[in-house]
């Protein structure tokens, strides 16, 4: 009973904390937008109304629609193949010598860069935007599949071993279970990869979604729909991998929080 | 090989592929149905030779015969309980616990009652749907203990199962353990480092020499624990002469 009411009353502190961070940010955007500094950049309170009007008007509704197709299928596709590679790199002495290498780079390798390599091949379609997000994601999919496969406790494998385990048992049982949360950060990590790689794609390829909400309006000087369409993406990004990590939290033990 | 001899080794030896040789030239009958020590200086191979034992690690020369036969691996007739317990995060105790006979595919109601009884021995009743993260280090070590029980085994090795655990709990685990083992006629091949432990629980004492390891003495405490309570086994004069006679064995490799 006092243990849960000192949880509540932490919960309740961790809020306020939330909130007065919150206050404070958006304080000091209000009072530098009412600066007469630069007029492209709006108080907090002119983009906050922006933010509604555009909810109301069903532009936001419009924009996700056509912004979450190429992240939603490249992701899926980074998913699938980028765990299952990964997880093959950490099964396979050959294949981890022939592309750890390469992943090593690539995870550090600023990949929007290719960006534009993708558009000279695919054109300005939807195919040219799902890779966009997918050869951001990936790298980093692959590598915490691998890493997660890679670190093993040693002494698990033991203990199987002493029981008599067979190969497939000690994958089956022991090492993707064990990988299983660190290959669930790669995904959240690879999603924030991810939201990147479509905003990227929109604003550089073609304006389409939210990229076009920000480039049209900012063609237009409409500054505060402008801000308002940065913020719903940050703000959607953030609540999304924040949500990933209190499912984490709950879904694995201490022990696998990777 | 004497008739009452469950695990013989035959010169063994160990040299890791960093060139470190570990164990040279071990010879040893471990008698059946005894809990019998390895003990000696820290990174003389103790636990190198218990793996060696398991069938876990290779002997780089030499032959371990179990029961009358060279083994080539791990067996039915060994099971292992590890330093650092070795439990599946993700499991619960009652799975934890049964993992030894999921592996070998047994049916789940039948592993699960198995496992069931020895949870209550080991004293984790109620434990069953816990998580290991939830339990406390000599718990744990009691989860690994009831693991190497339900496979029954002959043969139990155990390398220092005590050292995660605080000094108190493993005087009273060290105590239910040898309840435990009392009337199971069952081989226990130990290690560890502590003396008083060494003392306290074993029937034979295996003195290891400073790497690469041998066997350099052999150790019967000879203790009667008959009708004795733990803190009179402490008491007693040859349990302090033993591990007097101990230390001043190992005291020399501690230059």
């Amino acid at each position: 009973m006092d243990a849960q009411s000192n949880h509540g009353r932490r919960k309740g502190y961790e809020l306020l904390r939330l909130a007065a961070s919150f206050a404070f940010f958006f304080g000091v955007w209000e009072l530098v937008g009412r600066w007469p500094l630069s007029a492209a950049f709006p108080s907090f309170s002119l983009t906050f109304m922006a933010f509604l009007r555009m909810i109301g008007d069903g532009s936001f509704l419009n924009a996700y629609a056509s912004t979450l197709q190429p992240l939603l299928i490249g992701f899926t596709i980074c998913g699938i193949i980028g765990v299952g590679f990964g997880i093959w790199m950490g099964l396979s002495r050959a294949m981890e010598w022939f592309s750890l290498p390469v992943f090593v780079i690539l995870q550090a390798a600023p990949m929007a860069a290719v960006i534009p390599l993708i558009t000279y091949t695919y054109g300005v379609g939807l195919t040219a935007k799902v890779l966009a997000v997918a050869v951001l994601s990936t790298p980093l999919v692959v590598m915490n599949s691998y890493k997660g496969i890679r670190n093993t406790n040693p002494s698990l494998i033991q203990m199987c071993r002493s029981f008599q385990a067979t190969k497939t048992q000690v994958v089956l049982k022991i090492i993707l279970p064990q990988a299983a949360g660190m290959i669930f950060t790669g995904l959240r990590m690879g999603l924030a990869m991810g939201f990147v790689g479509v905003v990227i794609a929109e604003l550089l390829i073609t304006p389409t979604g939210i990229g076009d909400l920000i480039t049209y309006h900012a063609s237009v000087a409409d500054f505060p729909e402008m801000f308002a369409a940065v913020s719903s993406i940050i703000l959607l990004a953030a609540v999304t991998i924040n949500a990933l990590e209190r499912i984490q939290r709950r879904l694995f033990p201490p022990e696998l929080q990777g | 090989m004497s008739v009452d001899s469950v695990v013989t080794l035959k010169n063994i030896g160990k040299i890791y592929d960093t060139g470190v040789e570990a164990l040279k030239g071990v010879n040893f009958d471990f008698p059946v149905g005894k809990l019998s020590t390895l003990l000696g200086p820290s990174g003389c191979g103790k636990t190198t030779l218990l793996k060696i034992i398991g069938g876990l690690i290779d002997a780089t020369s030499g032959e371990v015969w179990v029961n009358g036969k060279p083994i080539t691996g791990p067996g039915p007739d060994r099971a292992f309980v590890f330093q650092d317990f070795a439990l599946l995060p993700w499991a619960t105790i009652l799975r934890n616990v049964s993992f030894g006979l999921e592996l070998r595919g047994v049916p789940k109601e039948e592993r699960f009652e198995i496992a069931r009884k020895y949870i209550r021995e080991v004293g984790l009743e109620g434990f069953e749907s816990n998580f290991p993260h939830q339990l406390s280090g000599g718990m744990r070590q009691r989860v690994g203990l009831a693991r190497a029980l339900t496979v029954d085994a002959d043969i139990i090795l155990m390398d220092e199962p005590f050292s995660s655990v605080d000094e108190q709990t493993r005087r009273k685990f060290q105590e239910d353990m040898l309840d435990l083992l009392q009337n199971r006629h069952k081989t226990v091949i130990f290690v560890t480092h502590s003396i008083e432990e060494a003392a306290y629980m074993s029937d034979l004492i295996v003195l290891l020499s400073a790497r690469p390891g041998a066997v350099s003495q052999v150790i019967r405490p000879g203790i009667d624990r008959s009708g004795k309570c733990a803190d009179d086994i402490r008491r007693d004069k040859k349990y302090l002469d033993v591990v007097d006679t101990i230390w001043r064995e190992l005291k020399v490799y501690l230059c």
